[in-house]
């Protein structure tokens, strides 16, 4: 069995009194499509922050590459990148203005032929000098996602990377990133609340419910283990418990 | 016209003030400040009137060496506000950049901005009032140097309570650096001052600036003891504000506000 490329150990984030992630550990294997399902507030995004650096465990541990986050942040970080339908890019800077600053910022080189082939990738020529004040979202994106291929990372986090693309690019942009993990091993945690695109992407999967870990598997495997009909029907059982116990 | 729209917008402004301690303090602050600074120059020229040396070439010249403070500070704070403003922040943090990285490229940009609005000032100060800034002579440049220094001290500790505070506190990005202008004593000597808040320009490295440069001016006299005051107190609190930097980034990422600053 491969050595993990991610290992996070009983990662644990509280708030004052409220535990938003509580003694989570997993594994993502080289090429592995992990995907983190759960309700809002189940602590999904709290824990790609963690894994991005950008927010503090309480308690546990990040490992990338066989390296702690906590102490090889920077050598971590250029072999890691994500793209959220949540997060922003500079505005009055063009597209591909945009992509220069990301390449260099993450010491990409051959920067003018990087960027030539990600925007022909994710078929972004036409609105390549466009200021990204007047992108529209789905172009929005896409340039967020490009900024994620760009630096050739190793893993990738992706926040719905799909939820304001039209069904056509969204399919798209599945096929390349099942490419992309083909070809360079590519591994990925996804999150989305779109059920069937969890089922067709994931390897496995893995469900959080108030920060905790409720199941793990393959899609079907949690399906068969709560009798469910889909994936979907599991999620509403979680979405629905956490709603009833929250105070 | 309808007054329900007109108070909808009316409360939607007092909202913002009810929570935001910044706002507050700005609807006081500038004519506070303009009450002190008018006060002490006023009193400044009414005790010395017949003392002081060419109003020109004193107002000007510290009006020129402030401007380059200012921009000095603005070049770090604007900078980081831009990020702020474009949400940009979670990408710059969520890479290899370090917190180092980012106060250096702050730096370098205003240096950038400094040198431009210098040359700027300078020229329109020669054209318009035939005032030429190099009669400070060789002492400019380790004043400007200082001053510079003192705006990065500024700006780092004001981008590291807007990290802190959130957006609400932005407006400290253009009304911080005036809170230092009556302790810098840019128009007046610090003789001027009362002795309790001479005791607290003594600490600002701009003070000494400003005050060697009326030597210089006025009696062409080396600042050197006024140069030393300024190097010794900027090299303490450079260290400082940067050590104060990180420390934010540490809490801040701690508390998850760092995903959160621009929101």
């Amino acid at each position: 069995m491969s050595t993990p490329v991610l290992k996070v150990s009983d990662l644990t984030k509280r708030f004052g009194d409220f535990t938003a992630v509580n003694g989570v550990s997993f594994e993502i294997r080289p090429g592995e499509i992990l995907g983190l399902l759960g309700p809002n507030g189940a602590g999904k995004t709290t824990t790609i922050q963690m894994l991005l650096g950008l927010v503090t465990p309480t308690a546990g541990s990040i490992h990338m590459f066989g390296l702690d986050l906590s102490t090889h942040r920077e050598e971590i970080l250029r072999q890691v990148n994500f793209s959220s339908t949540y997060i922003s890019m500079p505005q009055s800077l063009t597209v591909e203005e945009n992509l220069w600053v990301v390449a260099r910022l993450y010491g990409v080189s051959d920067i003018a032929r990087r960027v030539y082939d990600i925007v022909k990738k994710l078929e972004m020529e036409e609105f390549r000098c466009k200021i990204t004040r007047k992108l529209s979202s789905g172009q929005m994106t896409r340039l967020t996602l490009a900024k994620a291929f760009l630096t050739d990372p190793r893993i990738l986090f992706l926040d719905e990377p799909t939820a304001s693309l039209d069904p056509d690019i969204a399919d798209k942009i599945r096929s390349l990133l099942k490419e992309e993990r083909r070809s360079s091993g590519l591994s990925i945690l996804y999150t989305s609340h779109n059920m069937r695109e969890m089922e067709e992407m994931s390897d496995r999967i893995i469900f959080l419910q108030r920060g905790r870990i409720v199941a793990e598997g393959t899609a079907q495997e949690i399906i068969d283990r709560f009798g469910k009909a889909d994936l979907e029907e599991v999620f509403l059982k979680f979405a629905r418990e956490q709603r009833q116990s929250s105070p | 016209m309808k007054l329900h729209r007109i108070t909808a917008l009316i409360v939607r402004h007092l909202y913002l003030y009810r929570r935001s301690l910044p706002r507050i303090m700005e609807i006081f602050y500038w004519p506070f400040l303009d009450l002190v600074i008018w006060g002490f120059i006023t009193l400044y020229l009414a005790r010395y009137q017949s003392q002081v040396p060419g109003f020109v070439t004193f107002f000007l010249g510290a009006l020129i060496l402030w401007d380059m403070l200012f921009r000095a500070q603005q070049g770090i704070t604007i900078s980081f506000l831009e990020e702020l403003w474009a949400r940009n922040l979670m990408n710059l943090f969520a890479s290899p950049l370090k917190p180092s990285e980012f106060l250096t490229a702050t730096m370098a940009m205003s240096v950038m901005k400094v040198t431009i609005v210098s040359i700027v000032m300078a020229g329109c100060a020669l054209l318009f009032y035939s005032y030429n800034i190099l009669i400070v002579g060789v002492w400019l440049m380790p004043f400007v140097l200082n001053l510079v220094i003192t705006g990065w001290i500024i700006g780092v500790f004001t981008t590291s309570l807007i990290m802190r505070f959130g957006q609400e506190a932005e407006v400290l990005a253009w009304s911080m650096v005036f809170l230092f202008q009556p302790i810098s004593c840019v128009f007046y000597p610090m003789e001027v001052l009362p002795t309790w808040l001479q005791m607290i320009a003594m600490a600002n490295p701009a003070a000494h600036i400003f005050e060697g440069m009326r030597a210089v001016l006025g009696t062409g006299a080396p600042p050197i003891g006024n140069l030393a005051w300024a190097i010794c107190l900027n090299g303490a609190l450079l260290v400082g504000v940067v050590a104060w930097f990180y420390r934010t980034v540490a809490y801040c990422k701690d508390h998850g506000l760092l995903v959160r600053v621009g929101e």
